[in-house]
């Protein structure tokens, strides 16, 4: 698999991102917010997590406008696989590549820690090597993490089979981490080429991290 | 020319530091609050002098980039 892994001013995640997807076999390209173009022949995109343009205005909301993401648009409208983890999933909200928007933790604090989550759906090309209601171990890192989408989104959401996951207790309750509508911390998009989650899959690839469970959700790009 | 944009969470959605803010003021004592709202504040200068012109380029800025509609609403004055 060839995989373009992008990188903006602010950026901190991407080279954790290549290293995830270069462990498991795959070539990876590092991608300048300025390129007008994205590589030939790519098989998905991963917009990574950090704080793109320090989060001025809004996270994600500069990084949007950036030449690169002219590319993604057009990569993801065509059925491109794309791939927003923490800022990359508010990147991919504020481009309206996905619904709804990530606003401040309703606790104000910059949570920082290992979270448990409850897969809701497997049919799409990002969980279909988990299951359905499985209880992963990934870690968090975000101070604006908190979903919104309003009821009448919630409901479309949830007739598409669009969320992802949820921040749930190891016995797979729901919790309430951030605010998240309804506990979400990853959702897609319609057509199912979009994916955003706010937990950071690519800092769970090896037990000596605390975790390999991010391993099973990077590899179902491959299939 | 000076235009001033307000953007603000939509009523409806939670405000996590107005509510910060409004539990403070109720420990500090202030009584008689009943909402807190947290937004913020964009001022912009601008070259023309033409009134309906600067609102209608300032509204395109706000639902471009100056505040994310799916969450926020925003106000804008004009001020010569």
């Amino acid at each position: 698999m060839k995989v373009a892994v992008l990188r903006f001013p602010g950026t901190n995640c991407e080279f954790d991102t290549q290293y995830a997807f270069e462990k498991l076999g795959h070539n990876v390209d590092l991608v300048w917010h300025e390129d007008e173009n994205l590589p030939a022949n790519i098989d998905l995109v991963v917009v990574p997590g950090g704080f793109s343009y320090g989060d001025y205005l809004r996270s994600g909301s500069i990084a949007r406008f950036s030449p690169v993401m002219k590319a993604v648009s057009k990569y993801a409208n065509d059925g491109g696989k794309v791939l927003g983890i923490c800022n990359g999933f508010q990147i991919l909200t504020e481009a309206g590549l996905l619904p709804g928007a990530l606003k401040r933790n309703n606790n104000l604090h910059f949570i920082s820690k290992h979270q448990t989550l409850r897969v809701e759906n497997t049919d799409n090309a990002f969980l279909n090597k988990c299951t359905k209601g499985e209880v992963l171990n990934i870690p968090i890192a975000h101070a604006d993490g908190n979903y919104y989408i309003d009821d009448e989104g919630l409901k479309e959401l949830e007739e598409n089979n669009q969320v992802l996951l949820r921040y749930c207790d190891s016995e797979g309750n729901n919790v309430v981490v951030n605010g998240s509508v309804t506990s979400i911390a990853g959702v897609c998009n319609k057509n199912k080429n979009v994916f955003g989650l706010m937990p950071h899959p690519e800092r769970a690839l090896e037990n000596i991290l605390g975790s390999i469970d991010g391993v099973k959700m990077l590899e179902g790009f491959e299939s | 020319m000076t235009a001033i944009v307000n953007v603000y969470l939509k009523e409806g959605v939670l405000d996590p530091q107005g509510k910060a803010s409004h539990h403070a003021l109720d420990s500090l004592g202030f009584e008689g609050v009943e909402d807190v709202r947290i937004g913020k504040q964009i001022v912009l200068q601008l070259s023309t002098d033409d009134k309906t012109k600067a609102e209608a380029e300032v509204k395109e800025m706000c639902e471009t980039l100056l505040a994310n509609t799916v969450i926020e609403d925003y106000s804008i004055e004009i001020r010569a």
